[in-house]
């Protein structure tokens, strides 16, 4: 089992959500965050004063996967974020040691679906 | 009596008391952090509670009522003892006294409610409210009766200040800056403005000051007349130059415009048209608003980055400047034309007006700056000013009120 955690630009989550779905991947939990990559953030201006490293805003996603769906995960992602320019965002991916399907109480790969 | 009057000033004084709330209360509120918030608006809001009873218990006696050597009113009138449904034709002879009276009290309210922009996220909120009743005893009554009392030395001289820019603006603005100065900055503040939590609510509040405004300054002419009428058309006219020329400003200077620039510099322009308002014609009402935007925006962006201290949201910059500005500038533009009971100006050969102008703002600025910084020691020594570091890093609204703003968790 894996766990994809993809930080996007927030105008693309529908797009990264319709390409999960076309591979079968349904699950997910999405959060607004805000961050900064080479740019260094936005630069803003209250009253007069140049604020640089303002955050940009970002979504993050963290999908808990079986190993078979890994790839298709990241490609996916990968289609609907992708436009070429700095800032499309990253992809992470780690081990994840267990998932439990609390209504359940299923264990490990089967509770991931 | 006239209905007429009547019913403009009581309706002008209800606009003044939507300047300090909801107006100024989110000008300020949407200024400061989230943690913060709650402190601006219980500070204007109790405001209204605290000087609405002074005023009526002893505040109106001091600043209006019977002279003492032009200093000060005696406490004759303390409890509004005489002041009535009669009018009083020293103030207005064709409203009743009370009428007159309940409309000034909202200049009271407001006054000390615009310094909360200089100490706004560190301050214990007992010293504030002692601060506050201190202040407008001993600073506002004082200085209403000299500029505005019958037998006050100021009037007596021949100052003019049609709604305040004196009165209100440079005396909150400069104790603003003494109240900045004393306290010192804010904890992580670095010689640039903390990034305001929440713009929508302060362009809410900018929109309410400009509405409300119209009664502050028009109300002035304290009857329903051709002067309120002059006073309305300068205001709008003023404003709409001062927020125009901020973000001409912001555009050339940073090379986009924001809405915080057009609302402050608003903001700046009916600052400094107050004192004019009543006295000027709508033509140099446009440079009013010109002049103003351009100074008031050197002294926010520029100035203050420069010195370093901590006017936290521009109350210096803004209404003590911007005050400056008017009151200078009424000298040069006011003209009997437009009031004859008003003065000309330096630009209709009267240097005299100008001088007296100036002689007015320098008594003001020594006057509140003096007062605010002995009111600052006592309370300071008393109660303590600042809160602890630990509660100013944690907010004001958790640790003055023991509530929060916004939940992040259901």
């Amino acid at each position: 089992m894996k766990l994809v955690i993809a930080i996007i630009q927030p105008h693309k989550l529908e797009a990264v959500k319709r390409e999960l779905e076309a591979v079968d991947v349904n699950l997910m939990t999405v959060t607004n965050v805000v961050g900064q990559g080479r740019q260094k953030g936005v630069t803003e201006v209250y009253r007069g004063a140049k604020e640089a490293g303002g955050l940009l805003n970002k979504v993050r996603l963290d999908i808990a996967v079986n190993e078979a769906f890994v790839e298709p995960t990241i490609d996916a992602v990968t289609r609907g974020a992708h436009t070429g320019s700095v800032g499309d965002g990253k992809i992470f991916v780690v081990e994840l040691a267990e998932c439990v399907r609390i209504s359940s109480g299923e264990r490990g790969g089967v509770a991931i679906g | 009596m006239n209905s007429g009057d009547t019913a403009w000033v009581l309706t002008a004084g209800a606009l003044v008391l939507l300047m300090t709330i909801p107006g100024l209360a989110f000008f300020y509120g949407g200024l400061v952090r989230r943690k913060n918030v709650l402190s601006i608006l219980m500070q204007c809001f109790i405001i209204v509670c605290v000087i609405s009873l002074q005023w009526v218990l002893f505040g109106y006696s001091l600043a209006f009522g019977p002279d003492f050597h032009g200093i000060i009113g005696t406490l004759e009138w303390a409890g509004l003892a005489g002041v009535g449904a009669a009018p009083n034709s020293n103030y207005a002879a064709t409203i009743p006294h009370s009428v007159f009276m309940i409309f000034q009290a909202m200049f009271a309210i407001i006054t000390p409610a615009l310094i909360i922009g200089a100490y706004a996220e560190r301050v214990k909120f007992p010293a504030f409210l002692l601060f506050t009743l201190l202040w407008a005893t001993f600073v506002y009554d004082p200085l209403a009766h000299w500029v505005w009392g019958a037998g006050g030395w100021l009037k007596s001289l021949g100052g003019l200040d049609f709604a305040g820019g004196i009165v209100v603006h440079v005396s909150s603005g400069i104790s603003a800056l003494v109240l900045a100065l004393l306290l010192g900055k804010r904890v992580g503040y670095n010689h640039k403005p903390i990034r305001p939590h929440n713009l929508p609510f302060t362009v809410l509040g900018a929109a309410l000051l400009w509405f409300g405004w119209f009664g502050f300054n028009a109300g002035s002419a304290l009857a329903a007349d051709g002067l309120a009428a002059n006073a309305f058309v300068t205001t709008n006219t003023a404003t709409a130059a001062a927020g125009l020329t901020w973000a001409l400003i912001e555009w050339w200077h940073n090379g986009t415009p924001t809405i915080l620039g057009v609302a402050t510099g608003a903001v700046a322009g009916l600052v400094a048209v107050t004192p004019a308002c009543g006295f000027v014609n709508p033509m140099n009402a446009i440079f009013i608003g010109i002049i103003v935007a351009l100074v008031c925006y050197t002294a926010v962006a520029v100035i203050k980055g420069k010195l370093g201290y901590d006017d936290s949201l521009d109350a210096f910059g803004v209404h003590g400047v911007g005050g400056t500005v008017g009151t200078i500038a009424t000298g040069l533009f006011a003209e009997k034309a437009v009031n004859a009971a008003g003065a000309d100006g330096l630009l209709f050969g009267n240097l005299h007006q100008f001088g007296v102008q100036c002689l007015m703002l320098v008594v003001t600025i020594a006057f509140a700056a003096i007062m605010t910084f002995i009111i600052f020691k006592i309370v300071d020594a008393a109660i303590g000013m600042r809160v602890e570091e630990n509660n100013e890093i944690i907010g004001l609204d958790l640790t003055q009120q023991s509530e929060a703003a916004y939940t992040v968790i259901e």
